[in-house]
């Protein structure tokens, strides 16, 4: 199963910083993505334009997830040649993410 | 029980301005909030300043306020926005003017100032960049433009003195939205509690449509009805800072608890600590109840004390991007796409160019994955790099024009640009070095 199937998501962005939530559908899944999504996996998942940190806050309340991943817009949105400076396309990938 | 309406009228400065026409003709809002200004918008704005006193104001400030001025002058919705950008007077110049040819009378505007701290940055070149640690004198000469992220004071001000229209610079986008709720429920200003519920509310407006169904369709796992119809949010909101969020009924779009729960986590890090000049927000226990269709109770937000410091955006001259594209189609087009971006690569290396950079659009220009799809019809080759002059940079598109005759089999379709790059950096200032203060016209 993907991460797809379950969650969706949406990516933010500070300077060199982008953070991507992810969001349950059903409630009764969120202990799934708890347990499955850590901060580490997606730090490897998306290590390939992630250079710095993860850090991941949890929101039971609301069956989300926030991850903050550190270094990870190719220099920042004012400066970098990526094409999608602000890293938008991001959780469309998270949730490639098989659990 | 007094209760208020607040619009999100814009979420970005270029934003669709037909859904807020509809949230003022039929959404019965007293304020309406339109949030214009980018991480490096004013830097931009401040550049055209320099070049001409009177610009420097949002491009869509006249269009938006011929359409809106005759609506407010029926429906007595006062509108907050940042779309002064680097000239918050000449926006309320031109402001006024409009409404002066359009025979609408009785309007008071006011433009908010104090938030332009660039001679005060030029004197202060030891402070931190938060980015990087180095000192602000590393892009010194380099440095067009500085703004603190104020807060609410100004705004509230002109409320108090009885503004319709209040015209900004940079302001912490929240505060455009937490400052009518201030001055209509007397909130006190060490209230953190309300402030933080306040901040919250803005935070969810301040994205317009990307609360209400934007940003948000995925097929059928996330379906938005008449998406093109977009209808942008309102929140209804009560003295205790708690209260709902909607839309006008008949509008596309969705608003529910996912695309709530969306916008709330946009652009958040730690979520019980969202800092604003106003406050310390806390998202963390933020509750949400779909409690009718497009209509969402939210609850639970709260605050801390603020920090004593603002945070100044600082914009600097960063050099030129050159950029060239070319496609290629049929087969191994993957591969003809690559020879000839190492074609290219190997050609600019007698050039001082820094982070040249190949991507291929259709497999790997946005995606960090390393899977190589099969069956790709055609492909498009993008190179780019910075230089430090607008000429250096002119080099790399015109490398890639020249594989027509001069790579390999099959490219086509080539286009080519420069742009420059303006960057932001961030330091922190004491909120004592800043002097926030009002002018005003009237209509």
């Amino acid at each position: 199963m993907k991460l797809y199937e379950i969650a969706h998501a949406r990516t933010g962005d500070k300077g060199n910083i982008s953070n991507i939530s992810l969001i349950v559908f059903e409630k009764s899944n969120y202990s799934l993505i708890q347990e499955k999504v850590t901060a580490d996996r997606v730090k490897d998942w998306l290590g390939k334009v992630v250079k710095g940190e993860v850090k991941r806050y949890e929101l039971p309340q609301l069956g989300a997830l926030n991850f903050v991943l550190y270094e990870a817009l190719g220099g920042g949105v004012t400066s970098s040649t990526q094409i999608d400076k602000h890293g938008k396309s991001l959780s469309a990938f998270l949730l490639e993410m098989p659990i | 029980m007094k209760k208020i309406r607040i619009g999100g009228g814009a979420g970005y400065g270029g934003d669709r301005l037909e859904p807020a026409l509809k949230l003022l003709n039929e959404g019965n809002l007293d304020y309406i909030g339109f949030e214009c200004l980018a991480e490096r918008t004013i830097a931009l704005a401040q550049k055209e300043k320099k070049n001409d006193p009177k610009k420097g104001y949002n491009h869509l400030l006249e269009y938006r306020m011929s359409a809106i001025l005759p609506i407010l002058q029926e429906k007595r919705t006062k509108v907050i926005s940042n779309m002064g950008a680097a000239n918050p007077v000449q926006a309320m110049k031109v402001t006024q003017e409009i409404a002066r040819k359009m025979g609408i009378k009785g309007l008071k505007i006011a433009a908010v100032l104090g938030d332009d701290v660039l001679d005060t940055i030029r004197h202060s070149l030891h402070l931190p960049i938060l980015e990087t640690g180095k000192p602000l004198s590393t892009i010194g000469p380099q440095i067009i433009s500085a703004n603190a992220y104020i807060g609410v004071g100004g705004i509230v001000e002109a409320l108090k003195n009885g503004a319709d229209i209040i015209l900004t610079g940079r302001v912490s986008d929240p505060s455009l939205f937490l400052a009518p709720m201030i001055f209509e429920f007397g909130w006190k200003m060490d209230d953190f509690e309300k402030l933080g519920k306040g901040t919250m509310i803005g935070h969810l407006l301040e994205c317009a449509g990307q609360v209400s169904g934007g940003y948000f369709a995925d097929l059928n796992r996330k379906a938005v009805p008449d998406l093109w119809d977009l209808g942008f949010p309102f929140a209804e909101l009560e003295e205790s800072g708690d209260g709902l969020i909607s839309k006008v009924t008949g509008t596309g779009g969705l608003i529910n608890t996912a695309t709530c729960t969306e916008q709330l986590l946009y652009e958040i890090h730690d979520p019980a600590q969202y800092l604003t000049p106003d406050c310390i927000a806390d998202f963390s226990k933020v509750e949400f109840e779909a409690i009718a269709e497009n209509c969402v109770r939210f609850s639970k937000a709260t605050g801390k004390k603020a920090t004593d410091t603002y945070k100044v955006s600082v914009g600097y001259s960063n050099g030129y991007v050159g950029e060239g594209q070319i496609s290629y189609g049929g087969h191994d087009c993957i591969a003809r796409a690559r020879l000839a971006g190492e074609i290219v690569k190997k050609r600019l290396e007698r050039l001082p160019l820094q982070e040249v950079r190949m991507d291929i659009l259709g497999l790997n220009s946005i995606s960090p994955m390393e899977t190589e799809p099969e069956g790709l019809e055609e492909v498009r080759l993008r190179v780019c790099a910075k230089a430090d002059t607008f000429e250096m940079a002119r080099h790399i598109g015109q490398e890639v024009e020249t594989l027509y005759t001069n790579g390999p089999y099959g490219g086509g379709g080539v286009s080519q640009q420069v742009e420059e790059v303006i960057s932001v950096a961030s330091v922190l200032l004491p909120k004592s070095a800043v002097n926030i203060h009002v002018e005003y016209l009237n209509t």
